[in-house]
């Protein structure tokens, strides 16, 4: 089908607003009377709270109040940002306090003070005295899960959060019948999202005696339930405004900082209190990207033939459930539909830890698992005298394929044909005849990954999004939606969506782009690169009907069917004959003033999208690696995406850009560093943790392969996320085939390559 | 907001000194890059600062009658990177000017400020310990003027005497005439970043022979640092690879490298080596010496 | 408190500020210029940028009290009679703009290269923006944007 606006590049609705500064962010708002509320973080990484005296504090003038666990509902919640399950079976773990009466970590939140400016804040912080028992702690999972390790949680005594066991086949048979098999142990570090705004929030109690909540979040309904569960009030009694938002990548895919903030604003009565994180505070204690290790079987034939894989991750939790279990498991149900295996065991662990809490973060445990993977495939067929392109070729899914557990059937399939593409804009065969039999300091390698992730979380979460549409006069709309723009460009896709289905030139589609609980419809947010496909379909659903009521109204008009009509920029077509009937304008007019039908269009529906479309794709990576001092420069990187049809070529790109610049933070620079004496951060600012500069950045190719899927209401599959999955293994391919030498843990740091350059004798 | 109970702008340097000398707990802030975040952090409470900017003519730098360049203690690094003097006679500098921070930065930190935070890693230091850089510190007693080798005491900490005020650092004819440097700042990314290990070197070359060596190197030992044994062996080698990786392995010898979370000390050494040959091939290069491969 | 003078996107303003603030912290809650980010509070994300007098500086690290008697322009003061500048209309049509939250440091900065009229090469003008972080962009856009304004000077 050809779309006249889906599929161009249109200009983001809100770019204007954000290159002349006039785009509103949760910290751009001022309130009269406005406090700051700052917290007192543990400086233990593991202890027990045996007193706190805030007397001092209190004291202090300019402090309006000091709260600590004692001041607040004893009552344990859990945080992710989830939708809420009706099954208790199915919901988060609930082990937190909004301040805790347990230190867990180094930074955990003890207690809060409120106060008429920062430096009165901090000031009164150090007046408040701790008396702490301090505890053993534990950095390390596996150490976490010896008998004898210090106990984080008293309801997990081994600290183990999660663990499953998930056979498909007869692993046993199929590693008998192998020719060979292949282990391998691969490691990922604990990175952070740093979206360039901090988490901020601020509240107050307005005229009703309800909590006004002002965040920069993804999910501002399930703010709104989890606020309500924390202090354990009416949910109604509660609404969460989410103005402009400055990045989230997943870490405001949770609930951290608000229901504190709410009880701020309690304990002053009221008054609005803001609650901002500094950049060092949020390190700490927002979320992290789970550390994960994999211990990998694959059983192979002599031919090639993958037949089965034994995976055992290890996911390290942190301190606090957050997101917990779920990352492993939904990685664990979205790489099974790379390549086709005859059995597979997958059997994760997720383990609690005296670290920051890790959470949600861009592709939701996929950065981990396909860098276990896809490292591991590699190896195999290095090890085995095989393109590692043909290789993954033999054994890749087709079309058809069907996930015995979720159900989830794989309908288009445009990876073969993204490899294809990604060869020729490397050179593959071409370089890999060049770079034979390298000498010298500075040596070449090629490398690739594939990957294949789901859009949205059918079947394990349940996805609805939201929409409305009213019509103006002039035959413009206004577009409200659930669903939250943070940057990602949905505010312009799904007004796209709208106009193309409505007739409608893009700038006739008004979008509001913040979310009121009180006001928007219901929709859960953003997160698992679901808005396109589900708030899509909530879109798609709601122009349809609008669409529906300006043709019955028009065709009364002139007495022809619906059936007969069509909208075109913004005007009434008869199809047969391409002739103008009437503008649209003089439709919406009729609906607002005709004295008899008088009924201004609207649409408001939910959509439950029952189904999901795996979407795929490869990175091909060219790397320069300096023998001498163990330094990996990027030379070029593509990566080439099957997402279906894409809506928005521009923005499309730029999801590429970002996501392939974040995982050449993973692959090459970026972790999370704690002394292991003390469990306390050692680079949680912007100057020690390594994010990439424009100067470290390369030309970043992105590419897209058009398969429409049948399932997408335009034939959209996922794309957000999945373009951080693949760089970082293909990064480690391409240091693997210029040196020969594999390196399994991530960051591939100058001195991991150096130490491992000097134990393979390289050097 | 942060943490200041009073602050002096004088706008002459006598009353700067005076202000100085009768409170005695005056902290000085130049561009304030490092000052405000060493208070942001905490480690600076309840601040009493004398702040600087005001003085005008601290950021001159010219070349007096002597040949001796002064840089005033004010100059940023975005003035230093596109000074002419300093790009025509003193090149390493501007180098290793451009590699401080990002853009914003250097138009905001100064190399006075960035020699008297003491830092290891100063961006500035290595290349000034090249250049044999003379510091002229002023005081309402007088002034006096010291080797900077002689400056740093230890990490953060430099021998600025009570009262006195850092105004110019000085780089006499001889030291800079027909030589040739190279500064290598090595860190985790291109930009935005404090080095793990620095480099600078500085040479004369006379035929095929190394004249003068000079090495100097940042972030392997408590302090900046000069290689002597191994500028000592260059003295009057023929220039070959083999001279020049033999002089790189000596200035491993100067250093004093630890473990760290930012680079183990087996790491730092070898970087040393490493970075050290490459500086010098460059420098050999730049002073009009041959190119070695 | 202190009075100070100074000029933001050239208009006078005489303030009372407290001594303890920074420059961002006085455009941002005194005058509510709210284009001002804060990212990283120490001069490593750049978000805080403005121009003092023309040079892009990172306010987060600036002492409010030194900008007495100096000229400042925040994003606010970029776009005049109510059109975009060439810089800003770059980063709209090369999609330089995602989230958002860099990206009034970065039209400030290119601004200054612009009115700088240096001539850069391509390495060049990536060192000269080098002091931003963005997260989303993986700079490919913005550095497209601030190419073509500086190809069209």
């Amino acid at each position: 089908m050809a779309y006249e606006i889906v599929g161009k590049r249109e200009t983001r609705k809100d770019a204007v607003a954000k290159v002349t500064g006039k785009a509103k962010y949760a910290d751009d708002f001022f309130e009269r009377d406005m406090l700051v509320g700052k917290v007192l973080r543990s400086p233990h990484a593991h202890a027990i709270i045996k007193n706190i005296d805030v007397s001092k504090a209190k004291a202090l003038p300019g402090v309006e109040a000091v709260i600590t666990h004692k001041d607040l509902p004893n009552i344990l919640y859990a945080t992710a940002g989830h939708p809420w399950s009706l099954d208790p079976e199915h919901r988060d773990v609930a082990d937190r306090l909004i301040l805790t009466d347990k230190a867990r970590l180094v930074g955990d939140g003890i207690a809060a003070v409120v106060a008429v400016d920062e430096l009165t804040a901090k000031k009164a912080l150090k007046l408040i005295e701790v008396e702490y028992e301090v505890l053993p702690f534990v950095l390390d999972p596996e150490k976490a899960m010896l008998p004898g390790a210090p106990v984080i949680h008293e309801e997990k005594p081994d600290n183990i959060l999660g663990s499953a066991k998930e056979e498909i086949g007869d692993c046993k048979a199929d590693f008998k019948k192998a020719d060979r098999i292949f282990e391998g142990v691969y490691e990922t570090s604990i990175v952070q999202h740093c979206h360039l705004e901090i988490q901020s929030a601020y509240a107050y109690v307005d005229t009703d005696g309800r909590i006004v909540i002002v965040s920069s979040t993804q999910i501002p309904q399930i703010v709104r339930r989890i606020v309500g569960q924390a202090l354990g009030i009416q949910w109604g009694k509660i609404r969460v405004i989410k103005p402009y938002i400055g990045g989230g990548f997943g870490n405001k895919q949770d609930v951290i900082i608000e229901p504190l903030t709410a009880a701020m604003t309690l304990a002053v009565n009221g008054r609005p209190v803001r609650y901002s994180l500094t950049r060092e505070e949020c390190f700490i204690d927002t979320r992290t990207r789970h550390a994960m290790k994999f211990y990998v079987r694959t059983a192979v034939t002599n031919e090639g033939k993958m037949l089965s894989l034994d995976m055992k991750p290890i996911s390290n939790n942190g301190a606090y459930a957050s997101h917990g279990h779920t990352i492993v498991m939904s990685a664990g149900g979205k790489f099974r539909f790379l390549y086709n295996y005859d059995s597979m065991n997958y059997e994760p662990k997720t383990v609690y830890t005296n670290l920051p809490a890790a959470g949600a973060m861009r592709a939701y445990g996929c950065p981990q698992i396909f860098f276990a993977l896809e490292s591991h495939v590699d190896d195999i067929a290095r090890e085995m005298n095989i393109d590692p392109v043909e290789f993954r070729l033999k054994n890749l899914v087709s079309e058809g394929k069907v996930d015995p557990h979720s159900g989830i059937v794989v309908r288009s399939f445009g990876l073969p044909e993204c490899i294809t593409k990604g060869k020729q804009l490397i050179k593959w065969d071409e370089k890999l005849k060049k770079y034979k039999n390298q000498k010298g300091t500075k040596r070449r390698g090629l490398g690739m990954a594939c990957f294949s992730y789901a859009t949205g979380t059918y079947p394990h979460g349940f996805e609805i999004g939201g929409a409305r549409i009213v019509m103006n006069q002039d035959g413009s709309v206004q577009l409200q939606i659930g669903a939250t723009e943070i940057g990602q460009g949905s505010d312009t896709v799904l007004s796209q969506i709208a106009a193309e289905v409505l007739g409608l030139p893009l700038d006739m589609v008004h979008v509001i782009s913040q979310q009121d609980t009180d006001i928007s419809p219901f929709d859960l947010g953003a997160y698992a690169s679901r808005q396109t496909f589900v708030s899509g379909a909530a879109v798609k659903k709601a122009a349809d009907e609008v669409r529906r009521k300006v043709l019955e109204i028009a065709a009364k008009k002139i007495g022809l069917s619906i059936d007969q009509l069509d909208i075109k920029n913004a005007r009434i077509i008869e199809k047969k004959l391409k002739r103008e009937i009437c503008t649209l304008e003089e439709v919406a007019m009729e609906s607002y003033y005709d004295p008899v039908d008088a009924a201004p269009i609207t649409s408001d529906v939910t959509a439950n999208v029952r189904t999901n479309a795996m979407a795929y794709g490869v990175t091909f990576v060219e790397v320069e690696v300096d023998m001498e001092t163990g330094r990996i420069e990027v030379i070029e990187i593509y990566n080439v995406h099957d997402s279906g049809v894409i809506i928005n070529p521009q923005l499309a790109e730029g999801q590429v850009h970002g996501g392939v610049s974040m995982s050449m933070g993973y692959a090459l620079s970026e972790q999370m560093l704690f002394d292991p004496k003390t469990g306390a951060p050692l680079n949680n600012n912007f100057l020690d943790y390594k994010l990439q500069t424009i100067m470290d950045t390369p030309d970043i190719g992105a590419d897209f392969v058009e398969v429409p899927d049948p399932a997408g209401s335009v034939g959209q599959k996922s794309l957000g996320e999945n373009t951080t999955i693949s760089p970082a293994p293909a990064i480690r391919n391409a240091l693997l085939h210029a040196t020969g030498m594999p390196v399994n843990k991530l960051p591939l740091t100058p001195q991991k390559v150096f130490e491992n350059l000097k134990e393979s004798g390289l050097l | 907001m942060f943490d200041i109970v009073n602050i002096e702008k004088p706008d002459t340097m006598e009353a700067a000194l005076r202000m100085l000398s009768s409170n005695p707990k005056l902290k000085i802030i130049a561009g304030g890059t490092d000052v405000l975040i060493h208070m942001r952090s905490g480690a600076l409470e309840e601040a009493e600062l004398l702040s600087i900017r005001d003085i005008p003519g601290m950021n001159e730098i010219s070349i007096l009658e002597d040949g001796t360049i002064s840089i005033g203690a004010m100059a940023t690094f975005a003035q230093i990177n596109r000074n002419d003097i300093i790009n025509t006679h003193l090149p390493v500098l501007s180098e290793a000017a451009v590699s401080v921070g990002g853009p914003q930065i250097r138009n905001m930190a100064t190399i006075g400020g960035n020699i008297c935070n003491g830092a290891v890693s100063a961006d500035s230091a290595a290349t000034l310990f090249a250049y044999n850089a003379v510091l002229k510190l002023v005081s309402s007693s007088g002034e006096r003027l010291v080797q900077i080798g002689d400056f740093y005491a230890g990490p953060g900490k430099v021998k600025l005497l009570p009262g006195e005020i850092l105004t110019n650092v000085l780089i006499s004819k001889d030291d800079y005439m027909k030589t040739g440097g190279c500064y290598i700042k090595y860190s985790g990314r291109k930009a935005m970043d404090i080095a793990m290990l620095a480099v600078s070197t500085v040479c004369r070359v006379e035929g095929n022979k190394l004249a003068d060596v000079r090495i100097a190197l940042g972030v392997a030992a408590p302090t900046p640092i000069r290689c002597s044994e191994a500028e000592a062996y260059a003295k009057d080698k023929e220039i070959t690879a083999e001279a020049l990786k033999e002089i790189s392995r000596l200035a491993v010898k100067a250093s004093r490298a630890r473990d760290s979370w930012r680079a183990s000390k087996a790491y730092r050494e070898h970087l040393i080596e490493v970075l050290t040959f490459r500086a010098l091939k460059e420098a050999v290069k730049r002073s009009g010496g041959v190119e070695l491969e | 408190m202190k009075k100070i003078s100074l000029n933001v996107n050239g208009k006078p303003y005489s303030i009372d500020i407290d001594m303890r603030e920074s420059l961002l912290e006085v455009l941002r809650d005194r005058l509510h210029f709210t284009g001002v980010k804060q990212g990283c509070s120490v001069g490593e994300c750049g978000a805080c940028t403005v121009l003092i007098d023309g040079t892009a500086i990172d306010s987060c690290i600036y002492l409010a009290v030194w900008a007495d008697g100096k000229s400042i322009t925040t994003i606010e003061g970029v776009s005049k009679d109510g059109k975009l500048s060439k810089v800003q209309q770059a980063f709209v049509d090369e999609g330089a703009v995602q989230c958002g939250f860099c990206t009034p440091g970065l039209v400030l900065t290119t601004t200054a290269i612009v009115e700088s009229g240096k001539k850069l090469t391509e390495e060049e003008i990536k060192r000269e923006i080098s002091g931003h972080l963005c997260r989303c962009t993986g700079y490919n856009k913005i550095f497209n944007a601030v190419k073509k304004v500086l190809d069209e000077e």
